[in-house]
């Protein structure tokens, strides 16, 4: 529970570097203590849950790692380079990709649209440059070729409004939105929380598909059952600290929750268990 | 289907959906996509009503007559699309269009500025309220509603002080201000001004502005769902600002359509401008909660007005039936909006 474990994530385990790391980790705002020293490392091609009770520090942490909230201290490291986000517009442009729980596209807009907003393609030549014509049929066709990729075979019309889709299907245009976009890391900050449980399975299988591409997924989550389906390791977040990293092979749901609540207490030297494979 | 959609069979409910589709939902489906096609077939409705009524109506003289009394609004209505799209709303635009006119006239009347850089000036000052308009908006953080109803008050009070409550008569007025009054000969009889051809060629950028570039998408955008917009990387506020600042603009560029109608710059005309450009918009099919409309949408909810405006004054009847109308179909448009909404979302 030190922050003396910070100096090497992976420990003996491994020496493949994260590809997100987050080392002492602290944010307060005025007396309340988010972030107290947190550790975080994601390695390359893995889906790690963060798990932790309210007030634990997953959402501030998740918010440091995407940019959205600046750490008091504490380092970060994408790929081994030290870096720090002001805003979130910085850590997209370094390919880090964040899906929110709230179902962030604008429903009265097309699929294509909202895949590139924000980053609208214009057309070559001087259609593009002197009018400032955006390149529509091109981000139509690169949303299609994106939305095939991902196996979402039944969104066909990329200029159908989003407002026609189902919940579990525009959550699916935020998940093509991010991993056409997010060339290291995709955060999915409750991605779930909003959808029933057949669009929940649709979203699982997203995550699932973009590990198969060799993708590292962050997913934050309260649902265990959805942690423990699709998560190769589970990083517990307790007190504004990591309490543990385990593997949900190794351990129970029950041990979990305890692990979250403090009921169950963890060694420090088994907090940064390394990648798994 | 393939055999690689067919392994991720939980993803067919797109289809059930498509094939729920009742009749009715088709039709909120075609008027979702075309928000100008209700208006349309109301113009339309509307024209065969008067010519029928009065054969004085459909003569090719008095179709050109209402295109030039539509276009002051018509123009108004342009910039109030572009902030209505926002979910705003701007009750300062009439006076910011008198308070450009006035500094127009003024300027080269009174202060010996050449007519194109008084013109010039003038639409700057409209820019600038708008700009005005749209920093209370982002920075103040108040209802755009709210932020208008006092800058109309301010707008209007200041042209009244500036103008010293005088107007700038025809002779007075520079020659490249009452340019926009000049009439243009159409084959077939119609007449119209340069100032219809102005209106006409702002409402042609503007489509393809909205429609084509980056900032298009980012103003429906900011409309539809400020958050999710956010989220999506764009900077909300600083796009709210350059429709503010853009609307004021085109609200200067009314005052030069103005004065070309009138003839003269007055600080006591166009006192429900504003209103009557919401209505053109309303009418026209945009969504007063944002992020839905079109501008062609806004000239043909001018055009009504216009129409039945010219209509009821032909046919010798009682302008109170003008307002009854006009008053009906903003109850019609807005309901029926909320009807396509309620079904889409």
């Amino acid at each position: 529970m030190t922050e003396t474990t910070t100096t090497k994530s992976g420990g003996g385990t491994s020496t493949v570097q994260p590809v997100l790391e987050g080392r002492g980790l602290v944010k307060t705002y005025g007396r309340v203590v988010a972030l107290d020293g947190a550790d975080f490392a994601l390695y390359p091609g893995e889906v790690l849950a963060v798990i932790g009770d309210n007030g634990a520090g997953k959402s501030t942490l998740i918010k440091a790692l995407s940019g959205a909230e600046i750490p008091d201290t504490g380092d970060m490291f994408l790929d081994g380079q030290q870096v720090s986000f002001k805003r979130p517009n910085e850590a997209r442009a370094m390919g880090i990709e964040t899906v929110y729980q709230t179902l962030a596209v604008a429903p009265a807009l097309d699929i294509a649209t909202n895949m590139y907003l924000g980053r609208e393609v214009r057309k070559p030549g001087p259609l593009g440059s002197v009018f400032r014509m955006l390149d529509g049929a091109g981000m139509r066709k690169a949303a299609k070729a994106q939305m095939t990729e991902l196996g979402i075979g039944t969104l066909q019309n990329m200029a159908q409004a989003v407002e026609t889709l189902s919940g579990g299907q525009r959550q699916a245009v935020s998940v093509a939105r991010a991993a056409a976009f997010g060339s290291r890391v995709i955060i999915l900050d409750e991605p779930t929380a909003a959808l029933g449980v057949r669009e929940s399975a649709q979203v699982l299988r997203l995550i699932q598909n973009l590990r198969e591409r060799g993708m590292p997924v962050i997913l934050i989550s309260h649902n265990m059952p959805q942690v423990f389906e699709v998560a190769d390791r589970i990083h517990v977040q307790r007190l504004g600290k990591r309490a543990a990293v385990i593997t949900p092979q190794s351990v129970s749901i029950t041990d979990v929750v305890a692990i979250m609540t403090g009921a169950l207490q963890v060694p420090a030297e088994d907090q940064t268990l390394g990648p798994v494979r | 289907m393939t055999d690689a959609t067919a392994t991720t069979a939980g993803y067919d409910a797109a289809e059930e959906f498509l094939d729920r589709q009742s009749p009715i939902q088709r039709l909120q489906g075609i008027l979702h996509a075309y928000p100008w096609l209700s208006p349309a077939v109301v113009l339309v409705i509307a024209l065969i009503i008067f010519s029928s009524i009065t054969s004085l109506f459909a003569q090719p003289g008095n179709l050109g007559t209402i295109t030039q009394q539509t276009a002051v609004t018509a123009t108004l209505a342009l910039g109030q699309t572009l902030i209505i799209l926002t979910a705003g709303i701007d009750l300062s635009c009439g006076a910011v269009m008198v308070f450009s006119s006035m500094v127009m006239a003024k300027m080269a009347f009174d202060q010996g500025v050449a007519g194109l850089p008084a013109l010039f000036l003038g639409i700057v000052v409209g820019g600038l309220a708008g700009l005005i308009n749209g920093l209370l908006v982002t920075r103040v953080n108040l209802p755009p509603f709210i932020v208008t109803l006092g800058t109309l008050g301010i707008f209007t009070s200041l042209t009244l002080l500036y103008a010293t409550g005088r107007t700038v008569r025809n002779r007075e007025l520079a020659d490249e201000l009452k340019w926009l009054g000049k009439p243009v000969l159409l084959p077939g009889g119609f007449t119209i001004t340069y100032g219809v051809l102005v209106m006409i060629a702002l409402y042609l950028i503007f489509a393809y502005v909205l429609r084509y570039t980056a900032w298009g998408t980012h103003v429906y955008a900011v409309g539809d769902d400020p958050d999710a917009a956010r989220l999506a990387g764009i900077q909300v506020n600083r796009v709210l600002l350059s429709v503010y600042a853009t609307a004021g603009v085109i609200f200067g560029i009314a005052g030069w359509v103005l004065i070309g109608r009138v003839n003269a710059a007055s600080p006591n005309s166009g006192i429900d401008a504003n209103l009557d450009s919401i209505t053109a918009v309303v009418i026209g099919g945009t969504s007063l909660f944002g992020g839905r409309g079109r501008v062609f949408g806004s000239l043909i909810g001018a055009l009504i007005v216009g129409v039945v405006d010219n209509g009821l004054s032909v046919a010798g009847l009682d302008e109170a039936y003008k307002r009854l109308a006009i008053g009906t179909l903003i109850i019609v448009a807005v309901t029926a909006d909320q009807w396509i909404r309620r079904a889409r979302a």
